[in-house]
This record gives C-alpha cells, sequence and structure tokens, in this order.
C-alpha cells in the first residue's frame, strides 16, 4: 500500500471500523478503538491536504475504472479542506465522548453508539471525498441515517421526536437530491462531477437542467437548514447528546454547505447558476434573514443549546450569503466561515457538554454564578461566543471581514450594514450568557459545582484555541480558502 | 532595545502583569505588589521610547500578516507618545489610589479588577502605538471588552444594566460604523496604514468622504459625541477608580485620540478643512460641548455631573480637529493630556469623598471642605484648570483652541469656547463653594467622626493636582513632543 | 411536450405528489413513513423508465442483441431501494421508540405532550 490510496483509505476506514467496533463490547475498548481510528484519519487528511496544495488535483479511480465510466475520487483544494475540517473535528471530539456519552447515553448501548458515530463519519467523509453525483447522494444517506440515529439517542423522550422530524425532512431532501441527479442523467449520461460539467454546458437551456438545477439546490438547503428550511434544526441539536450535537454542528451543516458549492459552482458553473438561474436573488434575502431571524429567534431562548443552535442558523446564513455573492472575496469569507464555524459552535457545544456533565441541566439559570465555580467552561463558552459575535482576533472577525468586504465590493452596501447588524444581534444573546455567568450569583441552596474533568475540557479548548489561533494567523485558512474561491469561480490560480 | 522591540515589551508588560495576577490571585499583598510593578514597568517602557521619538524617529514593527498588505503592525508618533505617557503615568497614580480604595470599600472580585484592568491598559497602549487603522480597530475593541466587567464590577442590578448600556452603544457605534468605514476604506483605497496627510485624498469622491467621516466620526463612540454619548454616563456604576483612570483617561481619550489619528493620517487636515460639507462637525461638536454642560448642571450626582463634563471636555479636541488647523490641532492634542490629569483628580476626589464619607451627591456636600481640606483643595485645582484659569493645566489648550478658531475667524466657535468656560464655572465652582463655605453659617455638623481619606489616596489625589500645575508651569515637552505633527 | 410519450413522467409526478401530500397533511407517523416511501419509490421509477429504451433488451453480451435497455440506473436503483428501506427501517425503530416513550404515534398528541410538559418545545 503506498500513499496513492489515501483518498479512499479516508473513507474506507470509518466504514470498515464501524462493524468492527460494533464487536467491541466493552466501552471502553469501542471508544479507544475510535478515537484511534478518528486520529488516524485527521493524519490522512493533513497528508492530503499537504499533497493537494503541492501537486494541485488528485484524481483516485475506484477500482482502476478511469472516469466517467468508473467512480472518481476527486480532491482538490476545497473538499480536501472540507475533509480536514470533518476529521479534525472527531478527531477532537471522540476523546471528549467518553465521559459525555456514559452520562447522557444508557450503557449497553455505548458500541452501539460508537459505531453509528463511525458511520455518519464515513458520510460525511464520503460526500467531501467523492467526484461522483449519484455517491454523494448515498454518502449523504449514510450520514443523515446515521444523524438520526444519534440524535435519537438523547436523553430526552424529546430527542425521538426531534430525529424522527429530522427523519423526515432529510429524506425529503435527499430525494430531492437523486431527483435532480437523475434528471442530469438522463440529459448527459453521466454521473462523473467533472464529466458533468462539461456537458451540462452543452445543453444549458434544456428545461430538465432547470428543473435538476431547482431540486439539487432544495435538496441541499434542506440539509444545510437555510431559512426557511431550516426547521428540523433547532430540536435536533437541542435534544441530542452534548456531544453528538457538537460534532453535526461542527460538521454535518459544513458539509450541506460544501455540496452546495460543489453543485452550483463545479457542476452547473458560476454563469449558469448565477446568470440564468436567479440563485443570487434566492439565496441572498434568504441568507440575511437567517442571519437576523436566527440570530434574533435564538435572544429569546432560556434553553442554552436551543440558543446556540437558533445562533447556527443564523451562522449558517453568513456561509449561504458568501456563496450568493459568487466572487472571490465572497467565497473566501464562505469557505473561511465553514471551518472557523466548525471551530466555534463545536468548542461552544462541547462546553456545554461539560455544564451539561456537571450540572445536569443547560438552563440560562443553571449558569448563574457559574463563572467562578467552573471557571475554564464558561471562559470557553464566552471565547466561543465572541467568536460568533465576531469581534476582533477571533476567526469570526476574519469570515466578516471578507463577508463585508464582498458586499462592499459588490456595491451592496445594506448587506453590509445587514451583516454587520447581525453581529449586534449575535452579541445580544452572548451578552445574555456572560452576564447571568459572571454577574448573576448562584441561586441560594445551589449544589456545590466542580469543574469539568479535564478529559472533556481539553477537547474543548482545542476547538476554541483554534478558533482564536484562526483569528490571527489568518493566512493558513484564508490562503487555502482563497485558492478553493478561485477553483469555484474557473479562476486562474 | 530596539525601538521595536520596546514597543512589544511595553504591550506585554500589562498582559503579562494579568497573567501573574491570575496566578497569585487569592493572595492580597501579593496581588498589590504585583499591579504596582506592573505599572511602573509599564510606564519605563513607555518612556523609554519617548527620547527616540522626540528626535524624530517612528519606532516601528510589524507582527503578522491579516490579509496581503494589511498587517498587524504598530508604529510610535507623537500623538500616540503622548497618550502612551499619558495612560501609563496615570495607571501608577491609579493603582495606589485602588488599593486603598478596594480595602477601605470592601470590594469583591479584586483580583478580577486588576487583572481587567492591567488588560484595559494594555489595550490603550495598543491603540496608542497602532500602525494602521486595523490594529487600532482590534485594540479598540479589546478595550472595551476588558472594561465592561470593571462597569458591571458589583453585580447588581444597576450595575448590571449600566453595562449592557455601555456595551451596547460603544460596540453597536464600532461594529455598525467604525467597522464599516474601515472595511469601505480598505476595499476603496487597498491601505489602511496612518499616513501624513491622509491616504484618502485624492482617492474617493468628495460624497464617500463625506459619508465615511460621518461613519468614522460616530463610529469612535468612545469620543462620546452626542447623540452617542449615554455610555459615559451610565458607566458611572463602576467604582471610582475604573471612573478616574479610564472613564476620564484611557477609555474616552482613546475615543478623542483616534479621531484626531483618522483626522491627520487617514483623511488629512487639508483634506478635512477644505471639505464643504464637514462644516457639521463644527456643529456637532460645538452643541455636544454646550448641550453637555447644561446637562451637567443638573445632575446632583457627582459623577454624573463629572461624566457630563467628560462628554464635554471631550468635543473640544473634536472641536479642534474640526477647525483643522495647526494651533487647533496642537490645542486639542494637548487637551487629551491636560484634561486627563484635571479629571482624574476630580474623580480621585469623588472617590475619596465615597470612601471617607459615603456621600455620592452635591447636596450632601455642605460644609465638607473643613472636614477633608485636602480632597476638597484638589478638587478646586481640578475644577479651576478644568474651567482653563491659569496657573493650571487646562489654559494653554484652551489658548491654543482660541487661537486656532481666531486664525479662522470663525467667532461662532470663539463664542461656544468662552460661553463653555463660564458654564464650567458655573457646574463646578457652586461645589466648591458648598464645600468650604455652607450655606447658612455650619449647619448639622456632617456625621460625626468624618476625617480625611485614607493617606495612599490622598498622595494619589495631590500627584495628580500637582500635576496639572506641573504641566502649565512646563509645557514645553509638550510642544515639542506635538510639533511635528502641525508642522509648527 | 407529448403527455403519451412522457407518460412514465406523469406517473411518476402523480406519485410523487400523493407520498408527499400524506407527509405533510397526515399526523400519524407510520402514515407519514408510509407517504415518504410513496414519494421515494416514485422518484426509483422514474430513474428506471428512463433507462429503458424501446425494442432493447436486458443488457447482454451476445452476437444476437443489439439494441439493449441501458443498465445503470438499474444498479443505482438498486442502492437507492437499500437506502430507502434503511430509511424506512430507522424511521419505524423511532416510531416505536415514540410509541413506548408517549404512548402516541399521532403527532399533534406528542406536540400537546411535550407543551404540556415544559417549555422548549415545538417551533
Amino acid at each position: 500500500m503506498n500513499a496513492g490510496h489515501l483518498p479512499i483509505l479516508q473513507v474506507a476506514l470509518p466504514l470498515i471500523a464501524a462493524p468492527l467496533c460494533v464487536l467491541l463490547r466493552r466501552p471502553a475498548f469501542a471508544w479507544a478503538f475510535t478515537t484511534l481510528v478518528s486520529w488516524a484519519l485527521l493524519a490522512m487528511s493533513i497528508l492530503l491536504l499537504i499533497r493537494v496544495m503541492a501537486d494541485g488535483v488528485i484524481s483516485y479511480r475506484l477500482g482502476g475504472w478511469a472516469p466517467p465510466f468508473g467512480i472518481e475520487y476527486r480532491l482538490d483544494a476545497v473538499n480536501c479542506f472540507v475533509i480536514l475540517v470533518i476529521s479534525a473535528v472527531a478527531a477532537v471530539v471522540t476523546p471528549y465522548m467518553r465521559q459525555s456519552v456514559a452520562r447522557e447515553i444508557t450503557a449497553p448501548r455505548h458500541n452501539l453508539f460508537y459505531g453509528v458515530y463511525l458511520l455518519a463519519l464515513t458520510g460525511l467523509l464520503g460526500i467531501a471525498a467523492t467526484g461522483d453525483a449519484f455517491n454523494i447522494y448515498v454518502f449523504m444517506e449514510i450520514s443523515s441515517l446515521a444523524s438520526y440515529v444519534l440524535i435519537g439517542l438523547g436523553s430526552s423522550r424529546r430527542a425521538r421526536a426531534a430525529a424522527f422530524q429530522y427523519l423526515i425532512m432529510g429524506t425529503i431532501g435527499a430525494t430531492f437530491l437523486l431527483i435532480g441527479i437523475g434528471l442530469l442523467y438522463m440529459m448527459t449520461g453521466t454521473l462523473n462531477l467533472a464529466d458533468l460539467s462539461l456537458r451540462v454546458a452543452e445543453v444549458p437551456d434544456m428545461r430538465p437542467i432547470y428543473a435538476a438545477f431547482a431540486f439539487i439546490t432544495i435538496g441541499v438547503l434542506i440539509k444545510l437548514a437555510l431559512f426557511p428550511l431550516h426547521i428540523w434544526l433547532p430540536n435536533a441539536y437541542t435534544h441530542a447528546p452534548s456531544a453528538v450535537s457538537a460534532f453535526l454542528a461542527a460538521s454535518a451543516t459544513k458539509v450541506g454547505a460544501y455540496v452546495l458549492l460543489r453543485f452550483v459552482f463545479t457542476l452547473f458553473g458560476p454563469e449558469f447558476s448565477f446568470e440564468r438561474m436567479p440563485l443570487m436573488e434566492i439565496l441572498m434575502p434568504l441568507s440575511l434573514i437567517a442571519i437576523l431571524v436566527g440570530s434574533g429567534v435564538a435572544i429569546f431562548q432560556h434553553d442554552l443549546k436551543r440558543l446556540f443552535a437558533y445562533s447556527s442558523i443564523g451562522q449558517i446564513g453568513y456561509i449561504a450569503l458568501g456563496i450568493s455573492f459568487a466572487s472571490t472575496s465572497g467565497l473566501t469569507g464562505a469557505i473561511v466561515h465553514i471551518f472557523n464555524h466548525a471551530m466555534m459552535k463545536g468548542g461552544i457545544f462541547l462546553a456545554l457538554g461539560c455544564m451539561m456533565y456537571r450540572t445536569g441541566s443547560v438552563e440560562l439559570s443553571a449558569l448563574h454564578g457559574l463563572g467562578r465555580r467552573m471557571p475554564f467552561t464558561m471562559a470557553a463558552l464566552i471565547i466561543g461566543g465572541l467568536g460568533l459575535v465576531g469581534v476582533p482576533l477571533t476567526s469570526g472577525f476574519v469570515s466578516k471581514w471578507y463577508l463585508v468586504q464582498a458586499a462592499l465590493e459588490a456595491d451592496l452596501w445594506p448587506v453590509a450594514l445587514l451583516i454587520l447588524l447581525g453581529s449586534l444581534v449575535a452579541l445580544i444573546y452572548v451578552g445574555r450568557v456572560i452576564e447571568a455567568a459572571y454577574f448573576r450569583p448562584p441561586p441560594p441552596g445551589a449544589p456545590a459545582v466542580r469543574e469539568a474533568p479535564w478529559q472533556m475540557l481539553i477537547p474543548t479548548w482545542i476547538l476554541l484555541a483554534a478558533s482564536l489561533y484562526f483569528g490571527v494567523h489568518t493566512d493558513i485558512t484564508v490562503s487555502v480558502a482563497e485558492r478553493g474561491a478561485e477553483m469555484l469561480l474557473g479562476l486562474p490560480a | 532595545m530596539s525601538g521595536g522591540a520596546l514597543i512589544l515589551l511595553a504591550l506585554a508588560i500589562p498582559i503579562g502583569g494579568a497573567l501573574l495576577l491570575w496566578v497569585v490571585g487569592r493572595t492580597p499583598f501579593l496581588r498589590n505588589e504585583v499591579s504596582l510593578v506592573t505599572s511602573c514597568g509599564l510606564l519605563a517602557a513607555v518612556a523609554a521610547l519617548t527620547p527616540s521619538v522626540l528626535a524624530g524617529a517612528r519606532p516601528a514593527i510589524s507582527l503578522f500578516e491579516f490579509a496581503p498588505g494589511l498587517a498587524f503592525a504598530f508604529e510610535v508618533e507623537p500623538l500616540g507618545m503622548l497618550f502612551a505617557l499619558l495612560a501609563s503615568f496615570l495607571w501608577i497614580v491609579t493603582t495606589i489610589y485602588s488599593i486603598s480604595y478596594l480595602s477601605a470599600n470592601g470590594e469583591p472580585h479584586r483580583t478580577r479588577f486588576h487583572i481587567c484592568f492591567a488588560l484595559a491598559l494594555a489595550s490603550a497602549v495598543g491603540i496608542a502605538f497602532a500602525g494602521n487603522m486595523l490594529t487600532l480597530f482590534f485594540f479598540y475593541e479589546a478595550l472595551t471588552l476588558c472594561t465592561y466587567p470593571l462597569v458591571a464590577h458589583s453585580g447588581t442590578e444597576e450595575a448590571r444594566r449600566g453595562a449592557r448600556r455601555y456595551l451596547a452603544i460603544l460596540l453597536s457605534t464600532s461594529i455598525m460604523l467604525l467597522l464599516l468605514a474601515v472595511l469601505w476604506t480598505w476595499v476603496a483605497v487597498g491601505t489602511l496604514d496612518f499616513r501624513a496627510g491622509g491616504i484618502l485624498a485624492g482617492q474617493v469622491s468628495e460624497s464617500v468622504m463625506a459619508v465615511l467621516l460621518v461613519l468614522y466620526v460616530f463610529g469612535v463612540g468612545k469620543a462620546a459625541l452626542m447623540p452617542f454619548h449615554g455610555w459615559l454616563p451610565a458607566a458611572m456604576v463602576a467604582p471610582a477608580p475604573v471612573s478616574a483612570l479610564l472613564h476620564a483617561v484611557a477609555v474616552v481619550k482613546a475615543g478623542v485620540f483616534t479621531i484626531v489619528k483618522i483626522a491627520l493620517y487617514i483623511f488629512g487636515l487639508d483634506a478635512i478643512r477644505d471639505f464643504a460639507s464637514g462644516e457639521w462637525l463644527l456643529y456637532v461638536a460645538g452643541a455636544t460641548i454646550l448641550i453637555a454642560s447644561l446637562i451637567a448642571l443638573r445632575q446632583d450626582n457627582l459623577k454624573h455631573r463629572l461624566a457630563y463634563s467628560t462628554v464635554s471636555q471631550l468635543s473640544y479636541v473634536v472641536l479642534g480637529v474640526a477647525i483643522a488647523n495647526a494651533h487647533a490641532v496642537m490645542g486639542a492634542s494637548m487637551h487629551i493630556a491636560m484634561h486627563g490629569f484635571a479629571k482624574i483628580t476630580l474623580f480621585f476626589c469623588a472617590g475619596a469623598i465615597y470612601t471617607a464619607a459615603g456621600k455620592t451627591h452635591i447636596s450632601q456636600l455642605d460644609g465638607i471642605g473643613r472636614r477633608m481640606p485636602v480632597t476638597m483643595g484638589a478638587f478646586a485645582v481640578g475644577a479651576l484648570a478644568l474651567i482653563g484659569l491659569p496657573p493650571f493645566a487646562g489654559a494653554w489648550s484652551k489658548y491654543y483652541l482660541v487661537l486656532g478658531s481666531l486664525d479662522e475667524g470663525d467667532y461662532a466657535v470663539l463664542a461656544v469656547l468662552l460661553v463653555s468656560s463660564l458654564l464650567n464655572a458655573l457646574y463646578f465652582l457652586p461645589i466648591v463653594v458648598r464645600a468650604f463655605f455652607p450655606t447658612g453659617g455650619e449647619p448639622r455638623p456632617v456625621a460625626g467622626g468624618i476625617a480625611e481619606a485614607p493617606k495612599l489616596q490622598l498622595v494619589a489625589i495631590s500627584i495628580t493636582a500637582l500635576g496639572t500645575v506641573a504641566l502649565f508651569a512646563y509645557p514645553q515637552f509638550l510642544f515639542d513632543l506635538l510639533r511635528p505633527l502641525v508642522g509648527m | 411536450m407529448d403527455i403519451l410519450t412522457h407518460f412514465n413522467y406523469w406517473a411518476a409526478i402523480a406519485l410523487a405528489t400523493i407520498g408527499l401530500y400524506a407527509v405533510v397533511a397526515r399526523h400519524n407517523l407510520i402514515k407519514k413513513l408510509i407517504g415518504l416511501s410513496l414519494f421515494q419509490t416514485a422518484v426509483f421509477l422514474l430513474f428506471i423508465t428512463i433507462g429503458k429504451v424501446t425494442g432493447g433488451t436486458a443488457p447482454i453480451l451476445d452476437a444476437a442483441y443489439s439494441l439493449y435497455s441501458n443498465p445503470l440506473p438499474h444498479v443505482l436503483i438498486l442502492t437507492a431501494i437499500v437506502v430507502s428501506v434503511s430509511t424506512l427501517a430507522v424511521g419505524l425503530a423511532l416510531a416505536i421508540a415514540i410509541k413506548r416513550d408517549y404512548g402516541t404515534v399521532e403527532e399533534d398528541e406528542i406536540h400537546d405532550a411535550d407543551s404540556a410538559a415544559g417549555t422548549g418545545g415545538e417551533e
């Protein structure tokens, strides 16, 4: 075996590990095994990104069949970056799971939990790695089915209801995607994305292509949870086990954003999507509404997980907004925000998991006085929150910088103002959290609370430290994102 | 040691001090020691930079690139030097003062207090030495965030409400207006460096420049230009040392400093002066001066009166910038230092009165001068300095502002300056008179047992009060430092 | 567009609409799942019929046959059917869990139970 098989290994490893994990009946073994797998995945994704940045696109032929007939895994700057984000999040969240899962999920199911989690990981990595449209559908369903199960494992009965709701919406979305892919296949006779993009360009004015575009866009927007297709998200994130919320918030919607980028830019091409189809006119208002409404609703939440779930809807709005500009700065902002938001929101949900672990609640009122009793957890929560606001020196600022720049370059200063207004709205809900944690006394008779165990704190802080680091050292994230943006727009790199 | 290294040292000292404070946390003795040593260290580092800046050098250092062509960079120029010297010198005095204040009033969370204070100073120094608008913006926001816990310090409902208002106004103006202006400048010009003569001139149309001026001036909410001044009175719920150093010196001066800096290095003075639609700035500044003074007249709470007086005095600086000639800008820059010394004295006195007598309102101060002669004496000095009477500091800056307005032949501005001096006298002198010569002879002696404030507080008060005299007597240093700024 | 030559589209659209209607309009979770399956099956039908070539046979490599249908859609749909069955299985499993937890599989009753139990219910 040589490094040449890395692209498939990235997907096959968790797929093979999942059933093996189920066979390990002891929770500790299953956890240790999953952790090892996730670290191996991270190592491989770093290698892949280094190779792609150095040598350009890697094309891997599955089973040796040449594209467009065989399935091709095609890795460029954009999806390598996405793969890196997913595996990095997994590598950080998995070690955290041991305590959190032990507390929130009843014992006999632990090996099953880790098995399903590995399947979810397989699906997400597969979506990112593959260069085949139908493969995207299959992997999306693998990851979604696994996520329904993971969410349904939450301790409250509402978790089951939330998972069911997500299952219905998710399946409709995926089936829409399937219709779109079917129509494309009908018109072109190919499923390979690179090949599709060439052939779609030959027949852009056919009605089925329009229909395919519409079906695919809507299907993906459901996965992405862009307003108004977001209603599954708050319930799912609120009632899922803490570690699952963190993992899904950091990875699942991000992959949705990636699929949108891939279809809109690589497959249909910016010219088709934005000039023949009114994607900008649809996406931009929806994103702006998502930013304001998502953050606005978050202000009124008392359950912190729900609060930050609504905040996710707003943040997804930023990503979609960046895509809607179809310009280098806009796409750079969107891609950077995919990464930055993954770090921040993942870290926040992990911190909430720490809080859940010690206090058994994530209500806003349970925060009172925790600033002194769980200083590290609370500091993590605050740093993540400030990142969501986009305070300078956090990575959230970097994303917003590029988004506002894109708006100003496009002479859309009202949009720029609305982006900044979104930050202010975010400030209100983050401000409530800060005030509750630091400036309100604990209720009399509150049980003594200790700081969360270090095994949970370290992963939390790794994600948030990353979000701070990349707020200062922007060259790494931004250069990858810029390269990806130029590639998606078809500009010479 | 090179200039660049000294800049980093000046930033690292307060940050390191904050870390150390966090470590020694629970031992009160070490906590005070560390705070004192840190503040002295900061002054030493800043002072070490002064000779080279006086000699015309511009020490600079660039750290990392935020975007291509946009680095996180520092450069020391005279105005920043002045601001950094002012903040770091007064920090030492405030530390002495606050050690005594906190223990005498039994304030909780003292470690958090000192840590946030140190971080606020680091941010102020960062603002002073920022080499471009982006770096300045970073530290500007950091300063807001570090001072928020200080305002909310006591954790009462009132403090939380005040702090919320503080944060809301400062952050919303800076994000909605200032950040937009910064980004707009970046997109339009492609640089955010501070350059003598400005970077906008000739690059953008006059109408864009007019909009940018609005965004910049109101975006710097810390300058407390009306109608975005409401955060300053709200911040008065903070303990006295915070009001003294931060809300009379570091934070508010950071605001007007930023405005002067933007005027000099982003727009360029010529652009502002020649600029037909820029006249509104004069009116806004003038109106703020007068309206804030009138509001101050009606305040019975001593700290609130001082806060509105600050709002009014800050607009002197903005006014100087709006006049935009050499004399006026010289006056404006000097006023940053002069008002700093005078106002910190007044706030120290307010805190001392609260510590010694528990009084917060002016109507309670009848005859208190007999019991606290040093405190009220210093109060009189600070008040006279703000009115602009010799031999106290404020006289010079007002003199130059008047010169500046005469240069332009703008008698309305002159009238504003004179009327406002009168108003200053009207709202300050009654306090002094009341304290020393209570109406109707000596009424019921103010609750028995009031004596002078603790010694350390008196030391601090005396230093700053003497400082206002010294600044009047030896202004040469300020002239030398600021001369290159305005090409005099 | 001729309705008769494209009758396979119309059949698929009709089935898909019926299925989606059931998902949206029915409150019973099981009926929702049935609707969902119908919707998916309609799409499978669309795929399979577009692979058909008039007069073609199964794709067997033999000199006797020259015209054969496109086998790829069939293979794809085989995969999609597996996905659909798994979705149904997970959905039913969740429905059973919901029945156990709530004592009902009617959506409005679940909603009522949640709002009765406290804050933070459904959208």
